[in-house]
C-alpha cells in the first residue's frame, strides 16, 4: 500500500519535472516575448500543480497535506491571473510580434 | 522509510531537487540575456514558482513539512503580489 502511494507520488512529480523542462527550453528557445510567455504560463502552472499534488500524496493523509493542496490551488488561480497581466502591460505598449518571414 | 525500487525516497527528492536547481540555471540565461525588463519578469516567474517546489522538497528531505509549507504559501503569495506590481508599473511606464 504504502509502496504504491510512493509510486503515484513518484510519477507525479516526474510528470511535472518533465513539464519544467519542457518550460525551461521554451522560455531559452522561442523566438520572441509571446511565444515565450506562453511556454512560461501553461507548462509553469501545470508543472507546480504535478510536483505540489505528488508531494501531497506522498505526505499522506494529515493536515499538513490539506495545507499542501491549498498552495496547489493558490498556485492554479494565481499563475494565470499574473501571466495575463504581465501580456497585458505588452499588449498595451505593443511589443514586437515574431511573424513567419522575419527573422529572430 | 519508503523505496522507489531500489532508490531510498530522500534520494529521490534530493536529485529532483538538483534538477530542479538545474532548470532554474537554464531559466536564469533568460534573466541575464532576455531583451528588455518584461522578458526578465517572465523569467522571474517560472524561478520562483519552481523555487516552491524546491522549499517543499526541502521540507520532505528534512522531515518538517509542516514548517516548510508555511514558508512556501508566504513565498506563492510574495511571488504573485510581486509580479502583478511590476506588471501594472511597465503597464502605465511603458516596456522597456
Amino acid at each position: 500500500m504504502d509502496t504504491a502511494v510512493s509510486y503515484a507520488a513518484g510519477i507525479l512529480i516526474i510528470l511535472g519535472m518533465i513539464l519544467f523542462l519542457l518550460g525551461a527550453i521554451g522560455i531559452l528557445r522561442f523566438p520572441d516575448f509571446f511565444t515565450r510567455m506562453h511556454a512560461a504560463g501553461k507548462c509553469d502552472t501545470l508543472g507546480a500543480l504535478l510536483v505540489v499534488t505528488g508531494i501531497a500524496l506522498y505526505n499522506g493523509f494529515a493536515l499538513g497535506s490539506l495545507k499542501i493542496i491549498f498552495i496547489a490551488v493558490f498556485i492554479f488561480l494565481t499563475s494565470p491571473t499574473a501571466t495575463h497581466s504581465i501580456a497585458r502591460a505588452a499588449m498595451k505598449n505593443k511589443l514586437p510580434v515574431w511573424t513567419r518571414d522575419k527573422k529572430r | 522509510m519508503d523505496h522507489l525500487g531500489d532508490l531510498s525516497m530522500i534520494d529521490f527528492f534530493i536529485w529532483t531537487s538538483m534538477a530542479i536547481l538545474f532548470l532554474v540555471l537554464l531559466c536564469m540565461y533568460r534573466v541575464f540575456r532576455g531583451p528588455g525588463a518584461i522578458n526578465r519578469i517572465v523569467a522571474i516567474n517560472v524561478v520562483g514558482t519552481k523555487t516552491i517546489a524546491v522549499i517543499l522538497f526541502i521540507g520532505l528531505i528534512f522531515e518538517k513539512i509542516d514548517f516548510f509549507t508555511d514558508i512556501a504559501l508566504v513565498y506563492a503569495l510574495i511571488n504573485f503580489i510581486g509580479v502583478l506590481a511590476f506588471s501594472k508599473y511597465f503597464e502605465k511606464r511603458g516596456v522597456v
